[in-house]
C-alpha cells in the first residue's frame, strides 16, 4: 500500500504544472463552497436569531385554529385559564425549554388625546416575557428596559407619528370578547424599534393591565411562546408537545392545542429554505467541478502512461494493483485540493471576520457578519470530494487495469 | 524436464477480413539454463514467439507448455500471476518505472508482484545491483543514467524474484555494439551463476554469436536449430 502511494505522488509531482492546476481548481470549488456556506449559514442563523429572540420565540402553542385567524387576534380563541394551567405544567418540566411566556394578544386605540391610532398589543408577564424573546429588551430604544403594571412600550412608528414620548400618558381603548368597550390610560415607559417579521410593530403590557382592559377575570391566553436551549431541538420539542398536549380534546372531539415552529410562523423560513437550496446547488457544482477536473486528467495520465501500464502488467503486476495505483492518484490529488482548500478556506473566514463587515437585514442595520462553519460541515465537505476524486479515477483506473499487456507495449 | 515445449504451435493474427499465420506448426523444446537465441528476418515471428512462451499472448493452435504448465489453459489473472512468479522480462526501450529510482526499480517486482519481506527484498536487491555493477547509481532515477546501464538495471529487475526464465525481445537493438557486447555478456554471466534459462532475439550477428542455441525463424516457420560451442 505504501509503495502504490509512493507511485501515486510520485507521478502527481512528475507532471507538477498540472497537478497544480487540477488541484488549484479543487482547492479554488472547496474555497468557494466554505465561504459560500458558512456566510450564508451565519446569516441565516442571525436572521433565524432575529427573528425568533425578538418576537416570535421558538415555538409557541395556541388554542386549535388561532393561527388561521391569527391576523385579526380573535380574543375567542384564546385558550382558557384550565388549558393554560395544563400548558403550564408541561413546559415547567420540560427540561429542553428555557423560558416560556404566556401571552394575551389584542387590538386596541391608542390616543394621546390629540390623534388616535390602532394598535396590536401584547400583555405579557414583563420577566418572562424578557427571558423568552431576549432581544426585545435591546429593542427598547429609549425608556427603562423593564415594565410594570399601568405602563405601555410602544412602537417607534407610532411614537414619531403621534410625537408621544417616555413618561407620557396615553389610553388603550379596547373591545372585548362581549363586545363592550373599555379604557385604560397607562404611561409610556419606552420606545420599542421594530423587528422584521409578525409582531415586530406590536407594543406591550402588562399582562394584569391587559385583563383589566378586556375584563377577564383569569387570563385567557392567546398564545404561549417558548425559548429552547438548544434550538437545534426545535422539530423533536415540537414533535414532543404535541404528543403531550395531542391528547387534550375540545368539546367537539378536536385537539384543544396546536404547535408551531418559528418556521411555520414566519414568511423568513423559506428564505433561509432557499438559501439552504442554493448551498446545496452550489456543492453540486463543486461535485461536477471535481469530477471533471479530475476524470480529465486521469483521462490523460493514463493515456501517457499505456507502455508504463504494458510494462508492469506484463512483469506480472495484477489488474487490481494497477486499478489502485490509478484510484490512489486520483485519491490524492483530492486530498491535495481539499486540504489546501480547507486552509485558505479557513483564512478567508478568519480574514473576512476580522474585517468586521456588516450587513443589514430589516430594521436591523450594522449587524456584524460573523462566519463561523462547523467541523461537521467541513469534515463532510472533504469527504464528498475526496469520495468524488475516486469515483472520477474509476474509469479511467479500469481501463488501465484491463489493458492488454503486448498492445500497451506496443503502443507508440 | 524441459523448461518448455512446443507442440505443433499456431498463431495466427486476424486484421479485419485477412488472417496472417505469423507462427506455423513450431515444435521444439528449450531446457533448463540454456542460453538461447532467436533469429530470423524482420516480420519472421520472433516477437509473437517470445510473446507466447511469455504467457503474455496464446497460441491459437498446438500446445505450449512452459515450466510444466499449458500456458492456454490460464485466464488472465492467471497469466498474470504465472509471469509474475516464473519469468522475467527485458524489454527493448528498457522499460523502467521513470518515477522509481534504480534500487526502487529492482525492488519493484518484489513488492508489487510477489510479496517479499523487506530484509530478504534488500539482501537480493545489493547483490543484483553487485552483480550488475550498479550499486553506485543506485539512487538515480532512469533519466539520470545511460542506456547499457538502463539495459543493466532491466536485467536486474528481470531476475529479482528468481525466474526460471528470462525473456529479452531485442535487448540490445537500441544500444551502440560494444554496450550490446557487454549486456549479453551480462546476460550469460548471470545464466552461469544462477542458471536462468536466458531466451533473446536479435538481428545482430556479433550477438547472435554469443547464443549457445540458436533458432532461426522465417515467414513462421522454425527454419533451423543450432547448439553452438561452449553450451551448457
Ligand atoms: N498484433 C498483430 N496484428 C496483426 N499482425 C501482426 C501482429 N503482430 C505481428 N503481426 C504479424 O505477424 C508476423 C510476425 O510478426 P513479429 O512481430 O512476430 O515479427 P518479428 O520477427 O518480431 O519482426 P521484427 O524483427 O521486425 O521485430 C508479421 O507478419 C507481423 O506483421
Ligand atoms: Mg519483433
Amino acid at each position: 500500500m505504501g509503495n502504490l502511494f509512493k507511485i501515486a505522488v510520485r507521478n502527481l509531482l512528475r507532471y507538477k504544472r498540472r497537478t497544480i492546476l487540477t488541484a488549484s481548481l479543487i482547492t479554488i470549488g472547496v474555497v468557494f463552497v466554505l465561504v459560500f456556506i458558512s456566510v450564508s449559514s451565519s446569516f441565516k442563523t442571525m436572521m433565524t436569531g432575529q427573528i425568533t429572540d425578538s418576537m416570535l420565540g421558538h415555538i409557541q402553542v395556541h388554542r386549535r385554529g388561532y393561527v388561521a385567524s391569527i391576523d385579526n387576534l380573535p380574543l375567542n380563541l384564546n385558550l382558557k385559564p384550565d388549558a393554560v394551567k395544563k400548558l403550564d405544567d408541561i413546559l415547567a418540566q420540560d427540561r429542553d425549554i428555557e423560558a416560556f411566556s404566556p401571552r394575551i394578544k389584542f387590538g386596541g386605540m391608542l390616543s394621546n388625546f390629540v390623534e388616535t391610532t390602532n394598535i396590536r398589543l401584547n400583555g405579557v408577564y414583563p420577566e418572562r416575557e424578557f427571558r423568552t424573546v431576549p432581544l426585545l429588551a435591546s429593542r427598547i430604544s429609549a425608556g427603562k428596559k423593564t415594565l410594570h403594571r399601568g405602563e405601555i412600550l410602544i412602537p417607534a412608528l407610532l411614537s414619531r407619528g403621534m410625537g408621544v414620548k417616555t413618561g407620557d400618558t396615553v389610553v388603550i381603548v379596547a373591545t372585548n370578547q362581549d363586545g363592550s368597550v373599555n379604557g385604560k390610560s397607562l404611561t409610556v415607559s419606552g420606545v420599542l424599534e421594530s423587528a422584521t417579521g409578525p409582531g415586530g410593530r406590536d407594543g406591550y403590557v402588562h399582562i394584569e393591565d391587559a385583563q383589566e382592559i378586556l375584563r377577564m377575570p383569569a387570563a385567557d391566553v392567546s398564545e404561549v411562546a417558548m425559548r429552547l436551549r438548544d434550538f437545534g431541538r426545535l422539530e423533536s420539542v415540537r414533535l414532543r408537545l404535541e404528543g403531550l398536549l395531542g391528547s387534550d380534546m375540545n368539546p367537539q372531539g378536536k385537539p384543544l392545542f396546536e404547535v408551531h415552529t418559528w418556521e411555520q410562523l414566519s414568511p423568513f423560513y423559506n428564505i433561509a429554505r432557499m438559501i439552504d437550496v442554493m448551498t446545496f446547488f452550489i456543492k453540486l457544482m463543486l461535485i461536477a467541478i471535481v469530477l471533471i477536473s479530475i476524470m480529465n486528467v486521469m483521462v490523460m495520465a493514463v493515456y501517457e502512461r499505456i507502455r508504463e501500464i504494458g510494462t508492469i502488467a506484463a512483469i506480472g503486476t495484477l489488474p487490481g494493483k494497477i486499478l489502485s495505483m490509478f484510484i490512489i492518484e486520483g485519491f490524492c490529488m483530492g486530498v491535495l485540493g481539499t486540504v489546501i482548500g480547507n486552509i485558505l478556506g479557513g483564512g478567508i473566514l478568519y480574514a473576512l471576520n476580522a474585517a468586521g463587515i456588516t450587513f443589514d437585514f430589516g430594521q436591523q442595520t450594522g449587524l456584524i457578519l460573523t462566519a463561523t462553519v462547523d467541523p461537521a460541515d467541513v469534515a463532510v465537505l472533504s469527504g464528498i470530494v475526496i469520495i468524488v476524486s475516486v469515483i472520477a479515477s474509476l474509469q479511467p483506473a479500469f481501463k488501465a487495469s484491463r489493458m492488454e499487456p503486448i498492445a500497451a507495449l506496443r503502443h507508440v | 524436464m524441459s523448461l518448455i515445449t512446443a507442440e505443433n504451435v499456431c498463431k495466427d493474427y486476424h486484421t479485419g477480413e485477412v488472417t496472417i499465420r505469423a507462427l506455423n506448426d513450431l515444435s521444439f523444446a528449450i531446457e533448463p539454463a540454456a542460453f538461447v537465441s532467436f533469429v530470423g528476418p524482420s516480420g519472421s515471428g520472433k516477437t509473437t514467439l517470445l510473446n507466447l512462451i511469455g504467457c503474455l499472448d496464446k497460441p491459437t493452435e498446438g500446445k505450449l507448455t512452459v515450466s510444466g504448465t499449458d500456458i492456454s489453459l490460464l485466464d488472465r489473472k492467471e497469466s498474470a500471476a504465472f509471469r509474475g512468479s516464473h519469468i522475467g522480462f527485458i524489454f527493448q526501450d528498457f522499460n523502467l518505472i521513470p518515477v522509481l529510482t534504480v534500487y526502487e526499480n529492482i525492488e519493484y517486482p518484489l513488492i508489487m508482484v510477489q510479496n517479499i519481506p523487506a530484509g530478504e527484498r534488500k539482501n537480493r536487491i545489493l547483490r543484483l545491483l553487485e552483480a550488475v555493477d550498479m550499486n553506485a547509481q543506485k539512487d538515480k532515477y532512469p533519466d539520470q543514467i545511460s542506456g547499457g546501464q538502463k539495459q543493466r538495471v532491466a536485467i536486474a529487475r528481470a531476475l529479482v524474484t528468481n525466474p526460471k526464465l528470462v525473456l529479452a525481445d531485442e535487448p540490445t537493438a537500441n544500444l551502440d555494439s560494444k554496450t550490446a557486447y557487454a549486456v549479453i555478456e551480462l546476460m550469460k554471466k548471470m545464466r552461469d551463476e544462477l542458471q536462468t534459462t536466458f531466451i533473446f532475439s536479435t538481428h545482430d550477428q556479433k550477438i547472435v554469436g554469443e547464443a549457445e542455441i540458436l533458432f532461426t525463424l522465417e515467414d513462421g516457420f522454425l527454419k533451423s536449430r543450432e547448439t553452438r560451442g561452449g553450451g551448457a
